[in-house]
Formats: C-alpha cells, structure tokens, sequence
C-alpha cells in the first residue's frame, strides 16, 4: 500500500510577522538579505543529517512559516560550530538566527518530550543558575534521566573510564556568590513571553522524536 | 608576564588534564595566569539557545570581576568560554537590549563592566607576547618524528577570528614546528569536533568526531592535536561507539600543552597524560 | 600585357608560426613556385605579417625589379590590406597584389601533410597565373554630407542627437509619435539610483527642441532613403496632427473648451489607464509642447459638425487647422542612426496570468504609469476596482526566457520590477509584495546593492515560475482574490498565495515594423527580430550598411545607462565619418560599357545595394561605384555581357581556373 501525502501550503500555515520578529533579535537583523545560494547549507557539517538545510530555514523563518521552523530538527542539530556565519556571502548570522529559534522553540514547547538537547539545555540553565558551575558528569546523568535513560546504561563503559581516569566528578562545584547570582537573575526575571503559535504543538510533534 | 585566568567548568572536570599541563608550562615561559576569584560558568552555548540576555549576564559577572584585578587581558583556554566571553564583549558594545539587562543585573550586586577586558586564547598569548623564539629556547625534547595533526576546532577562530585566520588558521600548525615536530596536512583543522550533539544526538555528533579521526589516521598523522576540553573529549571518548558504528581510527588527541610540557621535559604524569583514555603511544622518545 | 614591361612575380608563403607549416611543406610550395612562368622570386618566411616579413616584400620589388606580388598565408580578411599596403610602399600599385589563403583553406582543413601540399600548389598555381593580368586601379575617394538623420525620439535617438549636435553637426530627430521621450517618458523614477526619470530626461528634452542644430520633427516618418554612405537622401513624412506647430504656443486653452467635456477617450500615453478628449497632448512635458487633434474621434474631423469651440479658446494665434494633410521634406544626410526603441510584449499571450480576464492583473509599464505623479491615478496603487491593494505579486520573465513567446531575456525586468516593488513599498510600507523570479539578473554598476535593498526593505522573493493565476478559491481567505500557485523551489514545497493584484513583467520585443525599418535602412536583423550589429563585441552599433548606426533597445533589450552609452557610441561612429570628410571606395567595382549595354534593365532589380540606375537620356544603365559592394550579381546577370568588375575581369578569372586545374 503506497501511503499518499499530500503537500501544499495555504496562507494559513505562515504565521505573519514570525520572520520580523526573528530578523529583531540581535544578530538576526541580516536574515532580509539572505540570496539562498546554499553556502551555509554547503559547509554545514550536519546539514546532511538535517530534515531542512539551513538555507531552508533561512528561506522558511523569512517567510514566516513559523510551525515547520521551529518542528524541525535542524535547529537542535545545529553544533554552533559558526562555519555558516563565516562563510555566508551576506554576512548573515545563521548560528545566532539558530540560536532564536532554538529559544522559541523551547519558551513555546515545540519540542518532542524527552528530547536531550532541550533538556540538557534546561538542565544547563538551572545547574548554572543553582550553582553558578556546571560539574559535566551530573549534568548529563541528569540529562539521561530525564530523557532516556536505557542509552545511560549504554554509557556505563564511558563512565567507568572517566571514573578511573579521575575526569568524573561526584560532587557538583559550586561558587561562593550563589545568592549574588541569583540577585542577578531577578533583576531581571520576566515572564516567560507565550509564542504558542496558533496550532500549539499537538500529538504528531510528539512521535517525531529525532 | 601576569594575566587574569578563566579556565571554565571542563577544565575542573573531564578537561582537568589541560589545566594539569596548561599552568606548568606557563610558568616555565615566566607566565603567571592568576586564577579569577569566585567565578562561574561562563553561560556556553546551552545557555544562549534558551535566554541570550541571561547568557550574556553569567558571563559577564566574570568580566566584572576579571576588570576588577586590573589585568591586562583575561586568558581563558576553553573554546566555548573564549567564544562565550568574547561575544559578550560584542553584545555588550552592539545591542543595546542586551547591554542594558546586563547593566541592571550586575548593578543589583555593585559590579560593573565596562567591556574593556580583552579575553585571549593561550595559542594566541603563545604566538603574539611570548614568541616562537622564545619557546624553542625552553625545548629540551624535540618531538622530533611525531607527526602531528593540528586541529583548531571551531570557536577560536570562528565567528571572531582575531589571532589568526579563520579559514587556514596556522597558530597551532607553527607552535608544533616549534617543538620539533612534523606538521600534517590537515584539511579538516576547522571542521566541527560534533560539540555537544555527542551526548545529545549521538549519530551526527559521533559521525563528526569520526570523520576528523579517520582523516588524521590517513594523513599518517600518529596524534591530534587540540585547543578545546569538548573537542579533545569527542575525540578521545566515544573510539568504542564510533568503532561499532564505523571502524576502529584510535588515535591519541593531546592538548596543545601537554606536547609542549613533553617537549620542555616534564613528564606524562605531570601533564595528566594518564587521564586520556586513548593512550599516547610509546613511539615518542620523551613518554618512554 | 603587350605593351608592359616584361612581368617579374614576388612569391612568398608564410609558415604562420605553425599554423601552416606543420601541414603544408613551405620549403617544397616556394620550390614549386620558383619554376612557375614569371616567377623572379620565390620565399618561404615564419610571418609574413610581421614588420621584417614586410620590409621583405619592398626590398625585393627593388633589387629584383618585381611587378606583381603573391603572398600565400591566412585569410584575405586579415591581411591582405597590411600586404597591399607593403606593395605600395615598395613602389608598386597595391592592386598588383594577390593573396592566397593556405590556413583557412588549406592547413587548418586538412589532416594530411603531402595532400594538403599538392592542394598547396594547386592553389599558388592558380594565383600565379592570375596574377600577371592584374590592372592597376584607384580607390575612389567620396565625400561625407556632414548632416545626420537620427531615427526616433527615445532617450537613445535623444542621447545621440544632441552629442552630434553639441559637436557642431546639424541633425534631423524624426520621432513617430506626437512626442519625443519613448519609454523612459512614462517611468516614474529609474533603477538603481530610483532618481525621477522626467528630473533627467525633460532638460535633455527641452535641449533637443532648443538647439539651433538640431530640427525635431515629431509625428513624422521617414518613408524613402537612397544613395550610400555619406550620400543618404531621405524623404519624411510629416503626419497632420490639425494644429500649426509653429502657431501653437502650447497654451493648452483648447483642450478644456473641447466640446466633450470630460475626457472620454483611452490615453495611449497612460497605457488606456485614463482617458484623454480629442484634442490633447500627451504629458504635460510632451516636446514638443503642440497640442494635436485625433481624427478618429474628433467631431469636427469626422462628421464635419461641431461648433468648433477649440479654434475659439486658440482665437488669434490660429493654430488649429482642421485642413492640415501630409507633408513631406526631402532631406540630405551622410549618416543615420537609428534609435527605434522596442516594443512591450503582449501580456494576454498568456492566458494563464488572467491579463484582461481579471481587472486586478496589471503589466509593469502601467504601474510605471500608476505610480507616476502626473499618472492617471496621481500615483495611487488602485486596482481596477478602485481598492488599495495589501498585497501586489509581481510575476516576472512575462514573454521572456520562454521558448512559446519569446527565448532572450529582457534584461531589464528583474531590476525594473524590483524598481516598482520598491516605490510600493515606499508609498504604502504596509503593503506585502511579493516577486517571483527563475533568476534574479542584476548585473551592471549598482545593480546587486539594489536587489540587496528590496531585499532588506522586506519584499518577498519566491524562486519559482508561476504556474497560474486564477480566481479559484480554496480557502476562505482566498475568496474574491486572485490566486497564484507555484513552486516556492526554495522552501521547497508548493504555495498557493493570494494577491490583490498582481503585477506582470512584460519582456521586450521588436517593434513591430522592424522588418520595415530594417528593409528601409538597409540592415539585417537577428532571428528575434532585432537589428544586426556588424560584430557582437566589436562593432556593437555599426551595420552592415556603412553610415548607417543602430543604438538602443532596437539592437537587443537593455537598460537606459546600456543605451545612452551606444547612442553616444553611434554619435562618434558618425562623427568619424563626418570629419574624415571622405570614405575610401574599395575599386573591387562593376562598371558598365556603355558601348555594348543594350538597355534591358534586367541588372536594375538584381543589385542588392541599388547601386545601378537607368539613364533615360542614353537609355543605358549605369552603377555608381560608391554604391557598389562589388558583390558581381549583375556581372553575372547582364546578357550582353557589358558589365566587367575590377580583379574579377574574365582573364582574370579563366587563368586562375586554369592554374588550378593545370595541376594534376
Ligand atoms: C516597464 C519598464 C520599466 C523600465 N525601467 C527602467 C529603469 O528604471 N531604468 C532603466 O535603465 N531602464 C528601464 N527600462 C528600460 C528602458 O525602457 C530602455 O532601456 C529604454 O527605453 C531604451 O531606450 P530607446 O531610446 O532605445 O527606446 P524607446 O524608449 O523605445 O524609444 C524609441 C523611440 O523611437 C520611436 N520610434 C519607433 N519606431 C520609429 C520609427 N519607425 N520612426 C520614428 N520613430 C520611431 C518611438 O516612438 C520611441 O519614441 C524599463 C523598461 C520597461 C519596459
Ligand atoms: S549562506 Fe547566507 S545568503 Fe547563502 S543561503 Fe545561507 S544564509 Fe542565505
Ligand atoms: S553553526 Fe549550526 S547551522 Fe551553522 S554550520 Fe555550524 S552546525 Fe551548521
């Protein structure tokens, strides 16, 4: 049985405005520019494992097609190597534009559940916040835990090696400025801003775990 | 010589032996790096993909406190806290957005930063203040025979690129010569290590690390060298998956510091050489 | 040849580097040559062309008393005026010079060395042999009138009138329409500097009409051109336009007294965006400044009643004058340029883009109109039923790049659309536009910064071509508007997007009388139908007919800074010419013996160039020899055999063929 999809897309799938807002971000404001000539996809070494190039998503994000930019796996797949943003002929920031979207696509949940790079992401933050340093080996246990954490047990050999080599650490680090830091951040706490786009993210963004 | 010291979170943990091999041979060159009091993760790149503002306050606490001791720039060796550190310098300068919440929030706690600091790589305080002469001078043990693949990774030269070039960068290529070594031709000296995406998703960021292995291996190379804690990770930790996945390209990825240690005669254990899990192999006369 | 001195031949092949000698034997050709009859001389040389391999040549003509020379090398084409030229300086009439062309007849053809060097002989034999009946001739020397005819009123004829005329050279601008100006008259503002196009063209307008050099004549055509270079004589026809030029002061009193009281007529001027009264002029800056009264529609014209209110408003200056016929002027000029522009392609050749179906489809040269000023709608975007649009698609490549309409690229669309998208974003910010390319083509100064900015400025581009434009609606928020569905090839999927009007870039053609023309003025024209420059890259305004230039889109479509620059390119071929003062004539001419001629006039309608013409008074035909290309039509042609041409009399053409035959 040969299964048909069918692929068109109307006004109604863009989210009019998206690619302003973005293009507002530092960094971002270049993205008008972008002549889609491919280079950043080109010299992307994961645009091969992508489901949209970063040309595409350049493309996309200008054209305010705002649920398929920020579904899409590229933006988690993106390493912030920055190969793009030094070739791109337009000077155009495509790592930060990334960034952007990464953000929104995190403050809105347009993300998989146990899907790591938002999480270890999450993890990061309040590990940084709570204690002002990242101690790696608790950061990604707690990473594999709330994502999957069979593939933890798969790291047991890697672990143990780190272990016996002393790069493991048991006891998180942590800064005598913590209630310093932490004034800092209220400063300036504001409300995280709802992007939920018009069709918040429904059961299908769920099983596309990448 | 004396410079404000940022090492980063992996320089505590899975990159301890960077700093093990980073500080000695400073001192050996008459380098003081004076440790910052009471720092913090510099924000990194997990931190920017979910508050840029934020991200750019974590560090810049840093730079307050770097500003503070009146150093002539802050040296930090970690890519991502060089890349991190730096761009903030940026923002602060370029969006006023940015600039003002950093404002605010280091003024609820007195501090202040003006974004005058510079932020150096070692290579680049290597290079530019201590010199080539200068470190030849304190080789002892040429690392003659070793052929060396020099790899810069990302973010020390890129998207600022300020010691050297960002598309044929030849800092690292040059301290290696140095210490007597032979250099390879490397093609992939800037391509992507797989950063974070290893632990994250695995496939991709493991097929990054794998490609730049295989490639040493080809071009003779008998080690990597490295410039970053995560790059020499992804090239030292995960041979067992990548062997599983593809094929077997073991090879030792050593820190810049350590093979200049080598050369200056410190011995392995000194420069933390016993933490890497692929093992150097006994083919250099000074780890014998 | 009995009664001159006994014939001596300088023979010379030249090696060609080795062009010719890694095929032919140079050494066993001027062995061969040495023993043919008259043969003094005989070399072999590495170039011919070079200084020494000239000096050659005059040296021998002295020490060995040489009267005929033969140098075999490459094509006539390149150096057969260097070799003639040798001749003459070595003391002989250069027509005593024959060339043989052993490269692209000989050596670059073949494949085998021995057979290509039997060809060789065969080929210097008959050379040798014609060569002896050799006469000495004289270039005809012809006089430059230094008067100009330039063709057309666009900013090309515009451009090049007024350089030849600031020169000092007398000019005739024949414009067809009422009004000089062409395309760039109707544009509001010109890529990429978006400066207003009537800032810069009226002054030049005005100048033209000003200068004491030049004579406009508007609403005229030239209906007859004869003679030849440097001797055009040309008939124009002024069309009656019911209004005295030169009573006329452009008053416009006229036009508000008409009998028809609101304008009621499609405005040509205004792409029949608005309407316009029988008695008119074109745009307020029209040059020149006449009014004109259309026959089609005028009451007055065509039932012979009306009261006539207009000659009343004109009262005593009389210029209305419903009497007027056509006139004609009888002109003499040594060189025309012709700068006839082009003509917009027909957008309802495809159907598929709703042109005329939906009103809101409109072409690019009427939004030009739209968003002008002093436009039908004061520069208001407004559909055609009568909304602001919020969102306007630009279709481009319109009868461009597309083998059903027309292959070539129109040049200017790309950029001319985003000139509009830009001044619509300008005037309403709020507007979305959208622009579909398959290529964006910004070549040129200023070009690529311009696509840079439309692109900053938020104009969407979506590379894809439109499949079609209808009013099929499938979302609510489609209904009532008009559809495009394409591929967006870069995003990757196809779109359907919904516009309130929809703007096509109508691509460039051939006016429509350019075989006309072409005939007219003696040019050829490509296969699309634009006419033929001489050399693509090195004889880019020059034609096939000498004295006659082309400049502007009438060559091929381009932009205004491309014309401006041909026209004053044309201007200086002409002026080459002028101040030369004469052109040579090659003597290669027919001439007719009036003796033997009986007068059958069948070599009248056989010469190409017109160059022969029958005198009623001798009942004899007779060639002008500076019309003449020597192209031996009527030589062959005349059966009383009277015509003869120089270098190609029957001696000399029966021993040539002998001398290759002669060879076994
Ligand atoms: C919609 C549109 C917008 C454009 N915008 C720009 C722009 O912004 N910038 C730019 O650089 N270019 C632009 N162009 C291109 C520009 O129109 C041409 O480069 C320019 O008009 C060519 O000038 P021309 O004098 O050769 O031809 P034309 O402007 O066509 O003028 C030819 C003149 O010759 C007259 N004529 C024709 N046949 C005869 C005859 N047999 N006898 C006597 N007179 C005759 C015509 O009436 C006309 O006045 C645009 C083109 C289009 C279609
Ligand atoms: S390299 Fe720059 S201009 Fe080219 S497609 Fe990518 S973002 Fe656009
Ligand atoms: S920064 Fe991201 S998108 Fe750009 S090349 Fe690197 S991985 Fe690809």
């Amino acid at each position: 049985m040969i299964e048909y999809t069918r692929v068109i897309k109307h006004e109604t799938d863009r989210v009019p405005g998206f690619g302003a807002e973005v293009m507002r971000a530092p960094g971002c404001e270049k993205l008008a520019s972008c002549i889609q000539c491919g280079t950043c996809s080109g010299v992307c070494p994961v645009s091969i494992y992508m489901d949209f190039t970063p040309r595409q998503i350049m493309a996309l994000t200008r054209a305010d097609f705002k649920d398929d930019v920020l579904r899409s796996r590229t933006i988690w797949l993106c390493v912030s190597c920055y190969a793009c943003t030094t070739e791109c002929p337009r000077k155009i920031r495509i790592t930060d534009i990334i960034y952007e979207l990464k953000q929104r696509a995190i403050q809105s949940g347009y993300y998989p559940e146990h899907f790591a790079v938002p999480v270890l992401a999450r993890e990061f933050t309040d590990m940084a916040r709570a204690n002002g340093r990242i101690t790696e080996s608790l950061l990604v246990m707690r990473m594999y835990l709330k994502t999957n954490w069979l593939a933890a047990l798969g790291m047991w050999r890697l672990g143990l090696k780190l272990m016996s080599t002393g790069r493991f650490s048991y006891t998180p680090e942590k800064i005598e400025g913590r209630a310093e830091l932490e004034k800092m951040f209220a400063a300036i706490d504001t409300p995280i801003p709802d992007y939920s786009p018009s069709g918040a993210p429904g059961e299908e963004t769920k099983g596309t775990q990448p | 010589m004396k410079y404000a010291y940022f090492p980063g979170c992996s320089l505590k943990g899975t990159g301890r032996s960077y700093e093990e091999s980073l500080l000695p041979v400073m001192r050996i060159l008459g380098i003081e790096l004076e440790e910052l009091r009471d720092w913090n993760c510099c924000g990194a790149t997990a931190y920017m993909s979910v508050d840029e503002t934020k991200a750019c306050v974590l560090a810049s606490r840093n730079l307050a406190i770097a500003e503070k001791t009146g150093h002539r720039a802050l040296v930090t060796p970690c890519s991502a806290c060089y890349l991190v550190l730096n761009k903030t310098q940026h923002y602060l300068k370029e969006v006023p957005a940015i600039s003002n919440g950093v404002g605010k929030a280091l003024g609820a706690v007195g501090l202040s930063c003006h974004g005058a600091m510079p932020v150096r790589h070692p290579l680049d305080i290597l290079l530019n203040e201590v010199g080539l002469d200068a470190i030849k001078q304190k080789v002892t043990h040429p690392l003659t025979g070793v052929k060396i693949a020099p790899y810069y990774g990302c973010q020390i030269v890129r998207p600022y690129a300020t010691f050297d070039n960002a598309y044929q960068p030849t800092t690292l290529d040059r301290l290696c010569e140095a210490l007597g070594a032979t250099v390879a031709h490397y093609p992939l000296k800037t391509r992507c290590c797989g950063g974070s995406l290893t632990g994250t998703m695995p496939e991709p960021g493991l097929h990054c690390a794998y490609q730049l292995l295989k490639e040493a291996v080809k071009r003779g190379a008998d080690l990597l060298a490295t410039v970053c804690p995560l790059c020499q990770f992804n090239l030292d930790g995960y041979h067992d998956q990548i062997a599983a996945k593809w094929e077997p390209v073991r090879l030792p990825t050593l820190y810049f510091t350590q093979l200049m240690g080598l050369a200056f005669g410190l011995a392995p254990t000194q420069l933390g050489l016993q933490r890497h899990l692929v093992p150097m192999k006994p083919l250099l006369p000074v780890t014998a | 040849m009995k009664d001159e001195p006994e014939i001596r031949i300088g023979f010379y092949v030249c090696h060609c580097g080795t062009n010719i000698a890694a095929m032919i034997d140079c050494q066993a050709v001027a062995r061969y040559a040495a023993q043919l009859p008259f043969v003094a001389v005989s070399r072999d040389y590495k170039y011919m062309c070079s200084d020494p391999g000239q000096e050659l040549i005059q040296r021998d003509i002295k020490e060995h008393a040489l009267n005929r020379i033969v140098v075999a090398s490459c094509s006539p084409l390149l150096h057969e005026h260097t070799f003639r030229n040798a001749t003459e300086k070595g003391g002989l009439n250069p027509y005593f010079f024959h060339m043989v062309n052993l490269r692209e007849h000989n050596s670059w053809v073949h494949s085998d060395g021995s057979k290509a060097t039997a060809k060789a002989f065969a080929q210097i034999r008959a050379a040798i042999a014609r060569v002896p009946h050799h006469k000495a001739l004289e270039v005809l020397q012809v006089p430059i009138h230094p008067d100009v005819l330039v063709v057309g009123g666009g900013i090309a004829g515009i451009h090049a009138a007024l350089t030849l005329a600031n020169a000092g050279k007398k000019v005739y601008l024949v414009e067809r329409e009422p009004t000089i100006g062409g395309h760039m008259a109707k544009f509001d503002k010109t890529f990429p500097t978006l400066d207003c196009a009537a800032c810069i063209l009226t002054p030049k307008m005005s100048q033209v009409k000003s200068h004491p050099k030049i004579t406009l004549w508007s609403f005229s055509e030239v209906v007859k051109l004869d003679g030849y270079v440097g001797n055009y004589q040309i008939t124009v026809k002024h069309k009656p336009r019911y209004v005295n030029e030169d009573l006329c002061v452009g008053c416009l009193e006229c036009i508000p007294a008409c009998v028809f009281k609101t304008p009621k007529f499609p405005d040509e001027f205004n792409q029949n965006l608005g309407k316009r009264k029988p008695v008119y002029i074109p745009f307020p800056q029209a040059t020149p400044q006449v009014v004109l009264i259309d026959p089609e529609v005028c009451l007055n014209l065509k039932t012979g009643k009306c009261k006539q209110t207009c000659v009343e408003a004109c009262g005593d200056r009389q210029a209305i004058d419903f009497d007027q016929r056509e006139t004609f002027d009888d002109i003499k000029v040594g060189n025309v340029i012709v700068a006839t522009g082009f003509k917009t392609f027909d957008a309802h050749r495809i159907p598929q883009y709703g042109y005329g179906a939906f009103p809101n489809v409109f072409t690019s040269l009427e939004v030009e109109r739209m968003i002008n000023t002093s436009g039908p709608t004061s520069g208001a975007i407004v559909g055609r039923d009568g909304k602001h649009p919020d969102t306007v698609g630009f279709i481009l490549c319109v009868g461009s790049r597309d083998e059903k309409t027309n292959k070539w690229c129109s040049r200017t669309c790309c950029m001319h659309s985003m000139k509009l998208a830009q001044l619509i974003k300008e005037h309403c910010p709020r507007t979305e536009v959208y622009i579909f390319y398959m290529d964006i083509r910004a070549p040129g100064k200023g070009a690529e910064e311009f696509y840079d900015k439309s692109l900053r400025m938020g104009i969407r581009f979506i590379r894809g071509r439109v499949a079609e434009v209808t009013d099929w609606a499938v979302t609510p928020e489609e209904e009532g508007r008009l559809v495009v569905r394409c591929e967006d090839t870069m995003a990757g999927f196809v779109r359907r997007i919904p516009f309130d009007m929809i703007v096509l870039a109508i691509g460039k053609e051939p006016q429509a009388d350019a075989q006309d023309v072409r005939r007219l003025f003696n040019m050829s024209c490509g296969t699309e139908g634009f006419f033929l420059e001489r050399h693509p890259k090195l004889a880019p305004v020059s034609t096939f007919t000498d004295g006659i230039f082309i400049a502007g889109a009438c060559q091929g479509p381009k932009d205004i800074p491309d014309t401006v620059a041909q026209a004053g390119a044309a201007a200086a071929e002409a002026m080459v010419l002028i101040d030369q003062g004469h052109i040579e004539i090659e003597p290669n001419t027919a001439h007719i013996s009036e003796v033997d001629c009986s007068g059958c006039k069948s070599c009248l309608p056989l010469c190409p160039y017109t160059a022969i013409a029958f005198i009623e008074t001798t009942k004899k035909a007779s060639i002008n020899a500076a019309l003449c290309k020597g192209c031996g039509t009527c030589v062959a042609a005349c059966p009383s055999g009277s015509i003869t041409q120089n270098l190609f009399e029957d001696d000399e053409i029966f021993s040539e063929i002998a001398g290759v035959l002669a060879y076994e």
